[in-house]
């Protein structure tokens, strides 16, 4: 199997992560070792194996609806890069 | 005064409760040692000045009925930690200081301890050498330009390097027990579910675990009891009967059943891994438990699912770093351009390659191709376990296929060092609970560990075997303090 330019530009798109021509080769190359190493797990025949989904064997916990955080905005934006101390602030999305 | 780094935890906390020691003066020693030892590069932010003054409170007023009365302590820097800068060893995290406090760390301060500072590991926990921190690399205190391990590599420096006397780490396919074994210290991933994830950076969550680093397994016991605590703030957190791990703590392991997986013999093992190997068999054996042989038959397919299954988890928790909400931002012409450049430039190599395997076997068309296999191999590898724990109480095997390597020996090189955490990725994809002691050194005089694997909530067995076989191996750590001047 081989991962070529075309699809690395694919998935750094889907990964929103730029990539200019010298990454993507190099990401190539290093993602194709990596897959020639998991095409490994194509040796084995799963049809009949359920997939584990986690590892905790337990169900999820049912709790009231309670609103536990109030009067926090302040905490929420205290990291942000920019804000108006109300809102989070991005480089304008609608003309 | 200057022996107090020399202290084990379990030693400080008794002179600490004697009074023979303070707060204040066990907290000064640790950070005098660990101003000198800055070569080392453990530490990503220094808390120094706020720990004396915790200390020098604590000793106007000591509670030492706590069971961590007064002791500085510093944690790997993937735990938030509420007003303390918590970077995850990333650029993209540079500027984050938490408002919320990591449970487990919460728990620690609950009892006592104070926080030293927040130590160095690889990116996002992406690594098994820290060489992949924004922060540059960590020396291991064995020797220099000998990586430390990851991805907890400060955490282990700085335990081995006695700048901490006990430390904390998180654990996703070896990152605790790997560096454990790398510097001669003990480490215990706990079961999946014994401590909370909440304020731990997130990296592929159905894997990840906090746990203990420390200098001996009585201490590692100490710091798990106090770590291990159902939070109805994880959902993944478990509500078991918790034991009190160093009360109950007994080297009497007679008529236990210890596993030797034949599959842990893999092509290409050194000649004194396979050596230590035999040598653990004897210890145990010598502690009146009995060796069984026995078959995990899938430990070849456990490395190329967990580089499925971890790096999917991974594009998928690390999609929130956006540039909007949190940390750092990268000028864009647009929204989107804005989202691309700051991924493009917060995050280091290793990191972005890990989110294009995972955004890939996610994609559409190669979902369960990648995905749902590795899935349902994981599923073969977890049933090869049940298995083996209906024969067995415990199995027994190398933590790592190599001691440490030097700096930049295999940063070029994705799979091979993908490869040194071969005996542990399986422990976290089946969910146990897993323990690196130290047990000799190789040829160069570095640190092997061997590890024991238990069943699920046994913490206290796999506790009771390091202990019950530290005491025949009566290892000692070469450390000269080279780094210091």
């Amino acid at each position: 199997m081989s991962i070529d330019l075309k699809t690395i530009k694919h998935i750094s798109k889907l990964s929103r992560i730029s990539v200019d021509e010298k990454k993507a080769e190099k990401l190539a190359g290093d993602l194709n070792s990596i897959f020639d190493f998991i095409e490994k797990l194509n040796e084995l025949k799963t049809e009949n194996v359920e997939p584990l989904t986690s590892v905790a064997e337990t169900t999820l916990k049912l709790r009231p609806d309670e609103v536990k955080s109030k009067n926090i905005r302040e905490q929420i934006v205290k990291n942000s890069p920019q804000d108006n101390e109300d809102y989070f602030v991005v480089p304008k999305v609608i003309e | 005064m200057s022996d107090i780094t020399k202290q084990s935890l379990t030693e400080l906390v008794k002179n600490i409760k004697d009074k023979k020691l303070s707060s204040t003066e066990v907290t000064k020693a640790f950070i005098e040692r660990s101003e000198k030892s800055k070569e080392l590069n453990a530490y990503i932010t220094e808390d120094f000045t706020t720990a004396l003054d915790k200390a020098k409170k604590f000793d106007q007023k000591p509670n030492l009925d706590l069971k961590l009365p007064g002791i500085p302590m510093a944690v790997k820097d993937l735990f938030c930690t509420k007003d303390v800068k918590t970077t995850a060893g990333s650029k993209i995290l540079n500027n984050f200081v938490p408002t919320y406090e990591s449970t487990v760390t919460d728990n620690i301060w609950r009892e006592g301890a104070i926080l030293l500072g927040k130590l160095n590991c690889d990116e996002f926990a992406m690594g098994s050498s820290n060489e992949t921190s924004f922060f540059g690399n960590v020396q291991n205190p064995i020797d220099k330009d000998l990586v430390p391990g990851g991805s907890s590599g400060g955490s282990a420096s700085a335990v081995a390097g006695q700048l901490t006397p006990i430390t904390i780490g998180t654990d996703t396919g070896g990152s605790i027990r790997q560096p454990a074994s790398f510097t001669g210290t003990v480490g215990l991933k706990p079961t999946y579910g014994s401590c909370s994830r909440y304020g731990i950076v997130a990296f592929a969550s159905s894997l990840d675990q906090a746990g203990p680093m420390a200098q001996n397994v009585k201490d590692c016991a100490l710091l798990q009891e106090v770590i291990s605590t159902y939070d109805p703030k994880d959902s993944t957190s478990i509500d078991f009967k918790r034991n009190q791990n160093s009360k109950e703590l007994t080297n009497n392991i007679k008529g236990k059943k210890i596993g030797i997986p034949k599959e842990y013999r893999v092509d290409g093992m050194p000649k004194e891994i396979e050596d230590l190997w035999q040598k653990g068999i004897q210890y145990v054996k010598d502690c009146g438990a009995e060796t069984i042989d026995i078959s995990l038959p899938h430990t070849s397919y456990a490395l190329p699912t967990y580089y499925i299954v971890a790096p999917a988890e991974a594009s998928s928790n690390l999609a929130r770093y956006d540039g909007v909400k949190y940390g750092f931002r990268a000028k864009g012409e647009n929204l989107i351009d804005m989202y691309e450049k700051t991924r493009s430039e917060g995050f280091g190599a290793e990191v972005q390659r890990r989110i294009m395997i995972g955004t890939y076997v996610l994609s559409s068309g190669y979902y369960d191709a990648y995905y749902l296999k590795a899935q349902k191999v994981r599923k073969l590898i977890k049933n090869d376990f049940d298995e083996a724990y209906k024969k067995v109480d415990a199995i027994l095997t190398p933590s790592t296929p190599s001691s440490a390597f030097k700096i930049g020996e295999k940063t070029n090189d994705p799979v091979s060092m993908y490869l040194n955490d071969i005996f542990t990725v399986p422990v976290n994809l089946a969910g146990l609970p897993g323990i690196s002691i130290p047990a000799g050194h190789d040829s160069k005089g570095y640190p092997l560990g061997l590890q024991i694997i238990g069943k699920a909530f046994d913490e206290q067995n796999i506790l009771n075997i390091a202990f019950a076989m530290e005491e025949k191996i009566n290892f000692k750590n070469k450390i000269t303090d080279w780094w210091i001047k």
